[in-house]
């Protein structure tokens, strides 16, 4: 392009291409060398001072090659990229210090012995106990709000009409943020009043959860049932096919992929609920299979247990995250290849 | 949505054997009749927490100062005052969070939308998602053990330089403070504020997108006049749910900050301020009778706050959806 296009973009010219990757790379030595004169060098420390005198080398080059509308552009590109790259550290470093603490007490022991007869400094015991706990209680949990929630959203696509669809839709959503540690003491308060004040079980633990996960649930089924096409609707009714036939056989089956990945999320997102669990399921050394009648343990509670206790806890505890993360990933992942190459092509 | 609609038959009269051969009849009402179940099976439950807790904490509200005595975490103070620096805790936790996180979710949500490349756009966007998945309890032992450390020095520095200011007064070593408490809070909200303003920012019309470029504005300005407008009211909703999520979250706060019971400014000192969730969570196991009252209320106050922050934004966004261009 020649000047005479654009005349107050290109006022002056156009840094090269190869320029900010020169700056970048002029930025980082400068900043090493910087570092090394007035005390150690660290990684964080020169990313940091590296980075921002990167921000400042680009927006002081173009404002004088480009421009100020151009420097500014440039300014902006840089602090939204560099945004990005910060959020991202939490979760490599978290995903780092999980795998790397994890993997010391990591063994199939681990996950297929107990606490039982586990004390002091002892290295053996493990997180069965836990896994099975958490297994009851988040399975609970989903046979409750799963059906309850897929059968509201059909309310709110299918028929909900006028005052009462409004308000579901609108409470649906306030409860989403219901607090989890509140969700736990309304289980406490439902069943100390109708139960007993000492009962304390996985089913209690499950209602708290059903009370997080219900709103996810009918949130994302919901979004996909609105996806699913109205002449698909028309052109069962058109052959007959009564209301809910039509429901059950044409929308509901075409939104299956997302319904199941939407599912799986909501399941993540409660399985790694802590502070209810802690309140009403609590915590035990040894299995219990009987989610209905005394405590269990259940891995993120067992995991916060163990850190709190210190010494050989805080291993078992990274060992217990390492399971709890590679679940609720590996939940994740499933979800999202589900929808990737189940739903019907067209709607995605 | 199309609808067959069968007159129902007049009342008093056999129904005319056409209607009740009708396919599927019976199973259309029992099918409505489920789904309509569900859905107010939602405002029960709903209702019922709120009730519940109600119930639990009247004992806690009625209860006179003599039966406060007798309650040991409270320290002989009243209902009121017991809860009002745990409110202030709350509310000043969450505002570092939001303080922090909000400029930087926009710039994520901008990244994803306007700058990354856009086969990668999606990609991102499940690695910002992932950080909404990881349990608060594994953030809570990141923060113990990597964040914590790693902020120690700045801390030092900070509360070293500018310590002249009562908001950075008196660093304590191990940084289990309130600033540390409020970053990994904005870690954990960061995902949802992101995912809400993402969503806003791809609705803005392209054309007045296409049009703010052909005019001449560098891609700074095009988002500046043509999509920060545009999703103003997005931006505001999204951080009032990250708000919401902020005031309610337990673990991070329970494992992170070194509680007190204090109401002041004091950013970097250990042991001053505390959460409502955190304080239910580290009370309850030992708490009994009016005691486990006395926490209930406070967890009643939190639902009510947490409550009112989801309707206000909730409503926010409803607003909008009516108003706006794009639907």
């Amino acid at each position: 392009m020649t000047t005479t296009t654009a005349p107050v973009l290109q006022r002056a010219g156009h840094l090269p291409r190869w320029a900010p990757w020169v700056i970048l790379a002029g930025a980082f030595v400068a900043a090493f060398l910087l570092l090394t004169v007035i005390s150690e060098p660290t990684i964080a420390s020169v990313a940091l001072v590296g980075g921002i005198l990167f921000v400042v080398a680009v927006w002081a080059a173009s404002r004088a090659v480009e421009g100020p509308r151009r420097a500014k552009d440039r300014l902006a590109t840089s602090l939204v990229t560099g945004a990005f790259i910060l959020a991202m550290i939490p979760l490599v470093s978290l995903v780092w210090i999980v795998l790397a603490r994890g993997a010391s007490l990591m063994s199939w022991d681990f996950l297929t012995t107990d606490m039982t007869g586990i004390f002091g400094d002892m290295r053996e015991g493990g997180a069965l106990h836990a896994i099975i706990g958490t297994l009851w209680v988040t399975g609970i949990a989903s046979l409750i709000s799963i059906p309850l929630g897929i059968f509201t959203a059909i309310y709110l696509v299918e028929y909900g009409r006028g005052r009462l669809a409004r308000a579901i839709t609108i409470l649906v959503d306030v409860m989403t943020g219901i607090p989890s540690i509140v969700a736990g003491l309304f289980a406490f308060a439902f069943f100390t009043i109708i139960v007993g004040p000492a009962y304390r079980s996985a089913f209690m633990g499950a209602i708290a959860l059903a009370v997080l996960m219900t709103p996810v649930v009918v949130r994302s089924v919901e979004e996909m049932l609105r996806l699913v096409p109205n002449e698909l609707r028309e052109a069962s009714y058109a052959l007959g096919v009564p209301k809910w036939l039509t429901v059950v056989k044409v929308v509901l089956r075409t939104a299956i992929a997302g319904i199941t990945t939407g599912v799986m999320i909501a399941i993540a997102r409660v399985i790694g609920e802590t502070a209810p669990l802690l309140m009403t399921t609590g915590i035990i050394a040894t299995t219990n299979n009987d989610p209905f009648e005394g405590r269990m343990a259940t891995l993120p509670v067992f995991a916060y247990r163990q850190y709190a206790q210190g010494g050989v806890g805080v291993e078992r505890a990274w060992a217990a995250a390492l399971t709890l993360v590679a679940i609720v990933m590996l939940l994740n992942l499933v979800a999202r290849l589900v929808s990737r190459y189940f739903s019907p092509k067209g709607i995605s | 949505m199309a609808t067959v609609t069968t007159p129902d038959a007049p009342p008093g009269r056999a129904p005319a054997p056409r209607l009740s051969d009708a396919p599927g009849r019976m199973g259309n009402k029992v099918f409505a009749g489920v789904s309509t179940g569900a859905g107010i099976t939602i405002l029960i439950i709903l209702a019922a927490v709120a009730g519940f807790l109600i119930l639990r904490s009247w004992p806690a509200i009625t209860a006179s100062q003599e039966d406060y005595d007798t309650v040991g975490f409270m320290q002989g103070k009243g209902l009121w005052a017991y809860i009002a620096p745990l409110i202030f805790g709350t509310l000043l936790s969450s505002l570092i969070a939001l303080i922090i996180a909000v400029p930087l979710s926009i710039a994520i949500a901008l990244f994803i939308s306007h700058y990354a490349p856009r086969r990668a756009a999606q990609g991102l966007g499940y690695l910002v998602d992932l950080l909404a998945a990881i349990p608060s309890v594994v953030y809570g032992m990141w923060g113990m053990s990597w964040l914590v450390p790693q902020l120690q020095p700045f801390f030092a520095w900070l509360s070293g330089t500018l310590g002249f200011i009562p908001l950075f007064a008196d660093f304590q070593a191990p940084a289990k403070n309130i600033m540390s408490a409020g970053i990994v809070l904005a870690v954990m909200i960061l995902p949802i504020i992101t995912a809400t303003i993402r969503e806003v920012f791809l609705q803005t019309p392209r054309l007045h997108e296409e049009a703010s470029l052909a005019l001449g504005s560098t891609r700074w300005e095009m988002i500046r006049m043509a999509v920060f407008p545009f999703g103003r009211s997005g931006i505001i909703s999204a951080s009032m749910l990250g708000l919401g999520r902020a005031l309610g979250e337990t673990m991070a706060v329970l494992m992170i900050l070194s509680p007190g019971f204090l109401i002041n400014f004091y950013l970097l000192k250990p042991g001053q301020h505390q959460s409502i969730a955190a304080n239910i969570a580290n009370q309850f196991p030992e708490a009994s009778g009016l005691g486990a009252d006395v926490l209930i209320a406070t967890g009643l106050a939190l639902f009510a706050i947490t409550f009112g922050v989801n309707l206000l934004a909730r409503w926010i966004i409803a607003r909008r959806a009516e108003f706006s261009g794009a639907n």
